[in-house]
């Protein structure tokens, strides 16, 4: 399939990212690539067999329920990387729905 | 032609874990804003999830207590927006491949005789990640985020629009309420978030496709949830009457007006471009996992039921025992004590004098003062007439007030036993009718009602203690 200007714009949006006209027209040409190998990809006879959801054929490890993080003291350490924080909390620009 | 009503659930519940589903986090309600987030619930870079253990056991125990098939190769995908609430710019979610996919639960609807069950059945039922909390109010021109609640894991709970009324909507959710508490994966506590449900609503004329729905969401009580729905279904019914065609929307119920009303819909439609997370592999669930937690699930209220309505329980007096595992593991060991041949009475006395009195002092069963055995006692004497009814009463009273180890002790010191000596009683019987002679005569000129104050007097004379059956037989023997 061929992508349009449209289509990278509407994926930017999605993914909250600001393109100008150049990178859109780059994008463009490196989303098309992607999809042309995904072409030659789905040549593959696949029959019969279940698709993986991840490269690597293993199972997830699984950690035992127990609380081992958390704090104030951790808190305050990474409010302070905050742009902006008060009263122990996160304050980003106001959003409502 | 009438409307149809079609209405679908998804519910959220907080899974009963110390810990959060991909930290180590934890979980408990109340703590100091953001104490309770680790660097993954931050989303800093170059951190990885790992996956709660019992997360996902408490997944299994659900889908095996609704008869649902466990995907043994269950995976989690990103579900993408962006809030502040989820700092990753994603929710780990689940898509393809749910952890719990089918299954059913049984509601009972109506009262008493009238009680019929309906059976609802589940979609599907997948783990994720909660989001945190913003708070609008208290910032001038900014929101606080308070991530503690960000990854606390949740089941999320989906129905087939297999309900009709706002009614099914509710006993549906009673059920699911009570039956995840009773399989110990959910506290329940809607005040505190524990479990809330969206509804999905929408109306049709019978036969017809499904009309187009709204949602509404978040509704943390059962009240809610009937306001809501009724009021949402009338309001669809009026706009198709008038010709408006309904916009799929999500909206709010507001308890204070008892409307619901859409929130502001956003300028892309909702593109969650879910795709496999690939932080985080498939979860294999083995047969021997699964094994393991069949061993360790409670008997199952629907199991429980049945097995008292063999008893001779009413299907209403089973339900009524079973609304939760407390209260059915209460009746069971009074029963125990009491035999299975009180079963009527001992569900009369819980779901009676016992609950009146739990409700009237606000305690959970669990701290209440009687235990099962000695209510169990207590039914046992009233059976073997050791006392009657009405004494058994102030037995009840006397045990709730620690006046005693048990009904026999009470009965013992307080000298409660029943008398049921035909000669005492007759004594009593020929000293009050010759002491009312009025009554006697009111009797016998046709007034019933002369009979009910002679016995009234007659089980004062005895202090309650009289058999009341050998009173009345021996009165209308002597009256005849």
């Amino acid at each position: 399939m061929a992508f349009t200007p449209e289509d990278v714009q509407r994926l930017a949006k999605l993914a909250r990212i600001e393109l100008g006209s150049e990178q859109i027209s780059a994008t463009l040409g490196h989303l098309d690539n992607i999809f042309g190998m995904i072409a030659d990809l789905r040549q593959v006879n696949t029959e019969g067999i279940a698709p993986m959801a991840h490269a690597c054929d293993v199972a997830q490890r699984l950690r035992a329920d127990a609380v081992t993080e958390g704090s104030v003291a951790q808190r305050d350490r990474c409010l302070a990387l905050a742009p902006e924080a008060e009263a122990g909390l996160f304050l980003v620009p106001k959003v409502i729905e | 032609m009438t409307w149809e009503v079609v209405i679908g659930i998804e519910t959220h519940a907080q899974l009963a874990t110390q810990s959060k589903i991909f930290s180590g986090a934890s979980t408990a309600f109340g703590a100091e804003p953001n104490a309770q987030t680790s660097l993954i619930d931050l989303a800093m870079p170059g951190v990885l999830p790992v996956v709660n253990r019992e997360a996902v056991g408490c997944a299994i125990r659900f889908g095996l207590a609704v008869g649902s098939k466990i995907d043994q190769h269950s995976i989690f995908a990103r579900k993408n927006y962006f809030y502040p609430d989820l700092p990753k710019g994603y929710q780990i979610s689940q898509f393809e491949n749910p952890v719990v996919v089918g299954g059913q639960i049984v509601l009972q609807l109506g009262q008493g005789d009238d009680l019929v069950e309906k059976v609802v059945n589940l979609t599907r039922a997948h783990m994720e990640e909660d989001a945190g909390k913003s708070l609008h109010e208290d910032f001038q021109g900014r929101t606080g985020v308070d991530l503690n609640r960000a990854g606390t894991p949740l089941l999320e709970i989906v129905t087939e629009p297999e309900m009709r009324s706002s009614a099914e909507a509710v006993a549906y959710a009673r059920a699911l309420h009570s039956l995840v508490r009773w399989i110990g994966i959910c506290d329940g506590n809607m005040q505190e978030g524990s479990f809330r449900c969206d509804a999905n609503v929408s109306v049709r004329k019978p036969g017809q496709p499904f009309g187009t729905r709204r949602e509404i969401k978040n509704l943390n009580s059962f009240r809610f949830m009937q306001q809501a729905i009724d009021y949402e279904v009338q309001w669809q019914i009026n706009e198709l009457e008038e010709g408006r065609a309904i916009q799929q929307a999500t909206v709010l119920f507001d308890p204070d007006t008892g409307e619901t009303r859409a929130m502001r819909s956003k300028e892309d439609a909702q593109d969650y471009r879910y795709f496999p997370d690939p932080d985080l592999l498939p979860i294999a669930i083995s047969d021997e996992w699964i094994d393991r937690v069949r061993g360790e699930m409670p008997e199952l209220p629907q199991a429980m039921r049945e097995r008292f309505q063999a008893l001779g329980l009413s299907a209403y007096d089973a339900a009524a025992v079973t609304a939760s595992l407390e209260i059915a593991r209460y009746y069971e060991s009074a029963l125990k004590v009491a035999g299975n041949a009180q079963a009527k009475v001992a569900a009369n006395w819980i779901m009676g004098d016992f609950s009146a009195r739990l409700n009237r002092e606000g305690l959970d069963i669990e701290a209440a003062p009687v235990t099962p055995e000695q209510l169990g006692g207590l039914i046992a004497r009233i059976a073997d007439q050791t006392i009657s009814n009405a004494i058994g009463k102030k037995v009840f009273d006397a045990l709730w007030q620690g006046q005693g180890k048990s009904a026999d002790e009470i009965i013992e010191a307080q000298g409660l036993k029943q008398i049921t000596d035909t000669g005492a009683i007759e004594a009593l019987v020929d000293e009050v009718l010759a002491a009312n002679p009025g009554n006697v005569a009111e009797f016998k000129a046709g007034k019933e009602k002369a009979l009910n104050a002679l016995v009234g007097q007659i089980m004062k004379a005895a202090k309650g203690k009289a058999n009341p059956q050998q009173v009345n037989d021996l009165l209308k023997k002597k009256l005849s």
